[in-house]
């Protein structure tokens, strides 16, 4: 009774995707992704998250369409405009420059160091963890006692240090921010290799002759995947800062670049008679920071091994 | 001519003061097609040496032979085609985000068989799994059913040898039935040898020939199952085991 009603015609597409019997490998992965989807969706605060990524993406997309000035385009004649006065809806910054402008353009910044920043850190974190997890002994403490080298220094002054060898620059910028993230995803990865490694399903794989690398790639990674995604997803947020808190201190992107964090250091002057100038870009911050971590705890509650189980 | 065979098998753990000594020379024979048991209580060694078989455990001394083989210190693919084994607890020993087709058709690749897509099916077919169980997680499977996908996963390479441990004792008593009894269909339908490990001395005597009692690491007894039957035990453990094993006895109080 139960399986006619869920292959119901009725139900079309809907149905098929909540069948609990898949007929192929591709159907199999949909209905896993739907029921994901179901039960992220019903949590409100994620979803808001979500959308606000969504339009940050597709405004980083549409920057010259939607921005209504050019952002590096002089007027010292109107310069330190109010928010909404004529034709510069937040304002103008001490150059004349029109703010929402320069917002819009930096989200491309952001997002471009977001982007970059979640690609290294995590997959470096993930290699190094899961190796040193898996092998254990030598190999374990060379690589753990590393990360722990990393670890020793503030996240800020090891990035600054870095961008200071490198030279200054948005690149530069990400690659200091990288190189300080990944030492937590690392120990997150070892840490969940390690209860994993001696796992009866790991033994049942070995038993059939398959070697350290298919074991590590093919079933340790997928298991430590999900709580690395909701880690970099909460972390996100931290990275925006420490983009912004560099450019802040002129060693991110630099000027006439539109970065956030730049243009809060630029406001910074004026912060007293004209507070727009500052408190924009950091509204900015504060809302994408803000969606990254809602979005991260949806994450969690989806991607939670322990759950499925 | 025997499948099988321990010779003075030493198992231990740690090293120093820490040694504790899991196996203590033990030394039995599994005949060619035969169905071995291995009783004890828990912490008797039991599974150790289905362990240390596998390749799972680091120290050991002694023999094994497999068929002709001698045993060193690493396995080869080889002897994991022989050789294979099913887990006692089938909620840990499937992998929780793979399906049971990627868990069959995986081993079925490691092994180099090319026709994957038909024997995955014949390998459900034989555990009594349809082909509508192919692509569920194991979250969508009750004990029973996973125990057969493990079952299957064992038998993917086409083994002569399985180990079994204690591989009902995770699940509801009306499902143990139904896997002991595709136990021994699948050993008759395939010609397989069996090493069986259990604390329940009624599915042993159901599954097996014959079996080693163990005690503290120690093999302390072998009995056919007619002598168990029979309740004909030398050994006074063996004796207690197979009175509680009896059943309640109402009189047993009164004569203590």
């Amino acid at each position: 009774m139960m399986s006619d009603s869920l292959n119901d015609p009725r139900l079309g597409f809907r149905g098929w995707l909540l069948t609990d019997t898949p007929t192929s490998r591709f159907h199999a992965r949909c209905v896993a992704f739907y029921s994901g989807w179901l039960k992220f969706r019903s949590n409100t605060m994620a979803m808001v998250g979500l959308m606000i990524l969504i339009l940050l993406v597709l405004i980083a997309a549409f920057a010259p369409w939607i921005a209504p000035h050019d952002p590096l385009a002089q007027d010292l004649a109107g310069r330190l405009k109010p928010p909404l006065s004529e034709g510069h809806l937040l304002g103008t910054d001490s150059l004349g420059r029109d703010i929402l402008s320069r917002l819009i353009y930096g989200s491309r910044i952001t997002l471009y160091i977001v982007t970059l920043v979640a690609l290294i850190a995590p997959i470096v974190g993930l290699l190094v963890g899961t190796v040193a997890g898996y092998a254990g002994g030598i190999v374990d403490a060379v690589l753990m006692r590393l990360t722990d080298i990393f670890l020793a220094f503030p996240r800020l002054v090891l990035a600054l240090a870095f961008v200071a060898a490198l030279g200054a620059g948005i690149e530069n910028a990400v690659l200091a921010i990288s190189i300080t993230a990944w030492p937590p995803y690392a120990r997150l990865a070892r840490a969940e290799t390690l209860t994993i490694r001696n796992s009866d399903y790991i033994a049942a794989i070995r038993l059939q002759g398959a070697g350290p690398m298919r074991i590590i790639t093919k079933h340790i990674w997928p298991l430590c995947i999900s709580s690395l995604i909701v880690r970099v997803t909460l972390d996100m947020a931290g990275v925006i800062l420490t983009a912004a808190g560099l450019g802040f201190l002129g060693l991110g992107a630099q000027p006439p670049s539109p970065e956030w964090g730049a243009m809060v250091a630029e406001g910074r002057r004026f912060i007293l008679d004209h507070w727009w100038v500052a408190t924009m870009p950091g509204l900015a911050i504060f809302i994408v920071s803000l969606a990254f971590n809602l979005l991260g705890d949806g994450l969690r509650d989806v991607l939670d091994p322990k759950d499925a189980g | 001519m025997s499948r099988l065979a321990f010779r003075d098998l030493c198992v231990w753990f740690g090293e120093g003061e820490d040694r504790v000594d899991a196996v203590k020379n033990a030394t039995f024979e599994v005949p060619s097609g035969a169905s071995f048991g291995l009783v004890g209580e828990s912490g008797s060694g039991k599974s150790t040496i289905l362990r240390a078989l596998m390749g799972l455990v680091p120290n050991w001394s002694g023999e094994m032979v497999v068929g002709e083989r001698k045993l060193g210190e690493k396995r080869d693919r080889a002897f994991y085609k022989e050789v294979q084994m099913v887990f006692q607890d089938p909620y840990a020993s499937l992998h929780p985000r793979h399906s049971v087709d990627q868990v069959l058709s995986e081993v079925l690749k490691l092994h180099g068989f090319s026709d994957i897509d038909r024997r995955v099916n014949a390998l459900l077919a034989d555990v009594g799994l349809g082909p509508s169980y192919r692509f569920r997680y194991p979250h969508q499977l009750s004990g029973g059913q996973r125990q057969r996908v493990a079952i299957a996963r064992a038998l993917a390479p086409e083994p002569s040898v399985l180990l079994l441990d204690e591989p009902t004792s995770a699940l509801d008593v009306s499902v143990q039935a139904e896997v002991l009894n595709l136990l021994t269909d699948l050993r008759e339908e395939h010609g397989l040898t069996y090493l069986m490990v259990s604390h329940d001395l009624a599915v042993i005597a159901h599954m097996c020939e014959a079996t080693a009692v163990m005690q503290n690491g120690e093999i302390v007894e072998m009995l056919s199952v007619e002598e168990m039957r029979a309740m004909r035990a030398e050994h006074p453990y063996t004796r207690h085991l197979l009175e509680s094993a009896s059943g309640y006895n109402p009189n047993a109080e009164q004569r203590a």
